[in-house]
């Protein structure tokens, strides 16, 4: 606190007795050097962990009050996630830990009075039933009858307790409905992934292109921070989007589209890359494969034929051409992230990728980088056996390109009508909330309705915990370790989590939870080491470091073992595709029965008054898991509606005020959103933030505040290719009274 | 010495990173905060633009709040901040009634808070939290009088502005544009 001594006083005096005032003022104290500041900062209160409010799991340090209590997460300097920095959510995540609304003990549902009600429990009787239902579910059907739905670090060892059971029937949310389309897109084309983080070069990008990519509001910090970098650097960002984003703000052009035409778009800038010769003609002669099949398919579609699906201005798809083309080889046509929109997303990606090719920015500076991993060695346990029946077998033939389970069939498989080869009957979700992740609520209520085991582990009761048999709580990432974060970037390196506080509640770290039911199935073979940090340390010490060590550092960044960051001139690249090269026609989707190169197809288009609902983020809040948060809520604790102030006048909607939205099949939402009338949407569409409207009252912060567009989203196009939900294509209306009768419902 | 802060609006994305950051740095309840964003809108669809901007207190030079407070708990320090002394302050909202940029709140515990420019974190030269943790980069923060400051380099090379110039207080929060 500053003394009263060092207190200056100026009256209305003007800027003239400034200046004399400055020169009385008092030096509190000397600013500190560097040196100093550094060594004040390395406080042994502060504990290192990486992040688990997103999957961008930035490294940083947990600091604690003298007090012993959790005071403020700060990003690490040396990690290449954050760079520092963390982002609101990660700096909000101490509200993960306070949040008074956690799951604070093991619950079992029960009869009481012909009501079904939960039941505090203890570990042992919990892992107990889970352990017998389980052994009795592989009785009957086999162990492939159970399925795990994961997300986030507690996958690891789910996976390999589920795994060890006999059953690979393990989906990530994070494919179907999120980013598959956009990996088997790469996959044919380049042969490898975009990867987590992407491999974007933004910071060193002359031109960045965002396809509905709204980054900025999608809070994936290390792009967030290169996209600013790049503005700095005077780089060309090109928005494509029926939104005017955030990023549209940003952007030398905005290219206002109307939703669901984009491959229109992307073929005429393929038209006109090819037909200007923009293309990077050395690159494509010696990587690429296919050139003159695509040249010839895409002979007709000019920016004139796309303006009139688009309703994009032809000089300004030409505009935009020429820019990407001047940029090139630094140049991103960004791959997007969640990208489930129209059931074609698969090819909309390819086409995406493709005129990444014809830039030639993949593997250069500015475009695509060539990640590098840590390779941590592994910790002995027994191979599994391979499973009997796999997911595929579930329905044969239905998305045979895709890499991953399907999350999407495997709920269709737990509905007996769908006539599945053979029956999922358990599920074990652990860190997905699929009430909100997976559209079609319906069909996910109906395939819980004949499931025999439903176990949730989770910090908080999300709406998925209701319908659960067993309730586990874990404990929040602040408490426990976890697995080493060793993901692609530009460095190898390797980051740690270790428990800043002991586990509040009767809580359990995920590791401890799988540890404890493994021991209960027989399979304790599989989880090797009593305690994690056991593990990690034997681990650690094998990649020559120690777990004293990162205890100390957090994050421990390698060199890379050659300087091949981008393709060297004239360097010849072996592709991991079918041909060896870089595929712009796809052999081997025509082999699978798929177009080989992009096709535009129409899709349905809203009725009048109807409107189509487009759905996105905020960077305060992740998925549906945040909207409780007590940080993150007092910085956004409702959705809102965007409506185009023509819509609204036409509708008689004030701002502020609350209405109800019903879709295409005449659902309502279950509560009413505040209506935000604004120029930044298009007239033929709505938006809303998704994540919001939770129905568990449980959740006493976020109950009830805005609308869940899950909830509205009940027409799913499904792309044929790998499964992937589309969700763009519902329509809602506006409801501004609901009848006794919806009010019922 | 004098601090200032220079937010590039070109840059700021309005994630709030700045407000949480000092919430929890400074211990704001929740429900509270001393830096908050705005975004400004103009034109009709699709001719659009957008400002975005964090603010906070804007540490006037000719502080009407440091001239109406009847107990001297407003107050600069070193630099040119405005400082609140909580335990001289009774609460009585003069200063709150007379910022022109609403840069202040009553603070439950009986006083009036509002940004410090985290003054305890720069006497031992480090930045303020928000600038520290935008993910952007968009805030610059030093000393005016050091003309290789963050803050004074960015103002060299950039166009920048002021809020509500005309009330004349001085500010010393710029707007890059």
């Amino acid at each position: 606190m500053v003394s009263r001594r060092d207190f200056i006083r100026i009256s209305a005096l003007g800027a003239g007795a400034i200046a004399v005032g400055a020169g009385a003022f008092k030096v509190v104290k000397a600013l500190s050097s560097p040196e100093e500041v550094k060594k004040l900062v390395v406080d042994l209160r502060r504990t290192p962990t990486y992040c688990e409010v997103c999957f961008w799991k930035c490294a940083g340090w947990v600091y604690k009050t003298s007090e012993g209590k959790i005071w403020k997460i700060i990003g690490n300097d040396d990690d290449q996630h954050c760079n520092g920095r963390f982002c609101p959510r990660g700096t909000g995540g101490v509200g993960m830990y306070y949040d008074e609304d956690r799951l604070k003990t093991p619950l079992i549902r029960v009869e009481e009075r012909g009501k079904q009600v939960f039941r505090e429990a203890t570990w042992d009787e919990a892992l107990d039933l889970i352990a017998g239902k389980m052994k009795k579910l592989s009785a009957d059907y086999g162990p492939e009858t159970m399925a795990l739905f994961t997300h986030g670090s507690g996958s690891t060892y789910f996976t390999t307790l589920l795994k060890a059971f006999g059953t690979a029937n393990i989906a990530e949310p994070s494919y179907a409905q999120c980013r598959g389309p956009r990996d088997e897109a790469f996959m044919a084309t380049f042969g490898e992934e975009a990867y987590s983080p992407e491999i974007t070069d933004i910071r060193d990008t002359k031109c960045l292109v965002l396809i509905g990519s709204h980054i900025g509001e999608n809070m994936h910090n290390g792009q967030v921070q290169e996209m600013s970098d790049a503005i700095d650097k005077g780089a060309t960002i090109i928005t494509v989007d029926p939104r005017f984003s955030t990023a549209a703000g940003k952007s030398k052009f905005w290219l206002p589209i109307k939703p669901s035409t984009d491959i229109a778009l992307l073929l005429a800038w393929i038209h006109e890359i090819i037909y200007n010769e923009y293309y990077d003609r050395k690159y494509v002669e010696k990587y690429c494969m296919g050139f003159d099949q695509l040249k010839a398919y895409v002979s007709e579609f000019t920016p004139e034929w796309a303006y009139a699906i688009t309703t994009i201005k032809p000089d300004l798809i030409r505009k935009t051409a020429k820019e990407m083309a001047d940029a090139s080889p630094a140049v991103i046509v960004h791959p997007g992230r969640h990208v489930t929109w129209y059931g074609d997303d698969t090819q909309r990606i390819r086409a995406v990728a493709i005129l990444n090719a014809l830039l030639g920015s993949w593997g250069r500076r500015g475009g695509f980088y060539r990640p590098s991993k840590f390779a941590l060695p592994a910790s002995a346990i027994p191979a599994f056996k391979a499973p009997a029946k796999s997911w595929q077998d579930l329905f044969p033939g239905k998305y045979p390109l895709a890499s991953s389970p399907v999350s999407n069939a495997l709920i269709d498989a737990s509905v007996p009508e769908n006539n599945p080869a053979y029956p999922i009957k358990g599920w074990f979700v652990n860190g997905t909330n699929l009430i909100f992740t997976i559209p079609n609520q319906a069909n996910t209520l109906k395939a819980i309705q004949n499931l025999e085991l439903l176990v949730v582990v989770d910090t908080m009761p999300m709406e998925i915990t209701g319908w659960a048999d067993v309730v586990l709580p874990e404990c929040t990432y602040l408490e426990r370790y976890d697995t080493l974060r060793a993901a692609p970037h530009r460095k190898p390196a390797i980051a740690l989590r270790m428990p800043a506080t002991e586990p509040l509640y009767d809580t359990k770290s995920d590791y401890t939870i799988a540890r404890d039911l493994s021991k209960k199935l027989n399979l304790a073979d599989y989880f090797p080491f009593e305690k994690q940090e056991e593990m990690l340390d034997a681990q650690l010490k094998k990649a020559g470091s120690s777990l004293e060590e990162m205890q100390r550092i957090g994050v421990k960044t390698f060199e890379r073992e050659a300087d091949d960051l981008y393709f060297s001139d004239n360097e010849d690249v072996e592709f991991s595709t079918d041909s060896g090269k870089i595929e712009l026609f796809s052999a081997y989707f025509e082999g699978a029965g798929f177009d080989p190169i992009p096709k535009y197809t129409p899709h349905e288009e809203p009725t009048e008054g109807y409107y189509r609902l487009i759905y996105g983020r905020a960077p305060m809040h992740t998925f549906s898991r945040t909207a409780n948060n007590p940080n993150l809520t007092d910085l956004m604790d409702e959705n809102t509606v965007w409506i185009n102030p023509m819509v609204a006048k036409e509708w008689g909607l004030k701002p502020d005020q609350y209405i109800w939205l019903k879709n295409q099949n005449d659902i309502i939402s279950d509560f009413p959103i505040k209506v935000r009338v604004t120029e930044r949407i298009r007239w033929d569409s709505v938006y809303m933030v998704h994540g919001f409207g939770h129905a568990e009252k449980k959740l006493k912060r976020c109950f009830g505040r805005g609308v869940s567009d899950t909830q509205l989203i009940t027409n799913v196009l499904v792309d044929p290719i790998m499964g992937g939900t589309g969700m763009r294509s519902n329509f809602v209306t506006f409801v501004t009274e609901k009848t006794e009768e919806e009010a019922a419902l | 010495m004098r601090y200032a802060m220079a937010v590039d609006t070109r840059k700021c994305v309005g994630c709030s990173d700045c407000v949480v950051a000092c919430q929890t740095e400074n211990k704001v309840p929740i429900g509270f905060c001393r830096d908050w964003v705005v975004e400004v809108m103009d034109g009709t669809y699709p001719q659009l633009e957008m400002e975005i901007r964090s603010e906070r207190c804007n540490h006037c030079e000719n502080a009407p709040c440091v001239r109406c407070c009847p107990t001297g708990a407003s107050h600069f320090v070193e630099g040119g901040i405005v400082m609140v002394e909580h335990s001289q302050c009774i609460g009585c909202g003069a200063c709150i009634a007379s910022c022109p940029y609403d840069a202040r709140y009553p603070h439950p515990d009986g006083y009036v808070d509002k940004c410090t420019f985290c003054e305890h974190r720069i006497k031992n030269g480090l930045t303020p939290a928000c600038t520290a943790v935008c993910p952007t980069k968009c805030l610059y923060f030093g000393d005016l009088d050091d003309p290789n400051s963050d803050v004074s380099v960015v103002l060299k090379k950039r166009k920048y502005k002021t809020l509500i110039p005309e009330a004349g207080t001085s500010p010393q929060l710029y707007f890059l544009i």
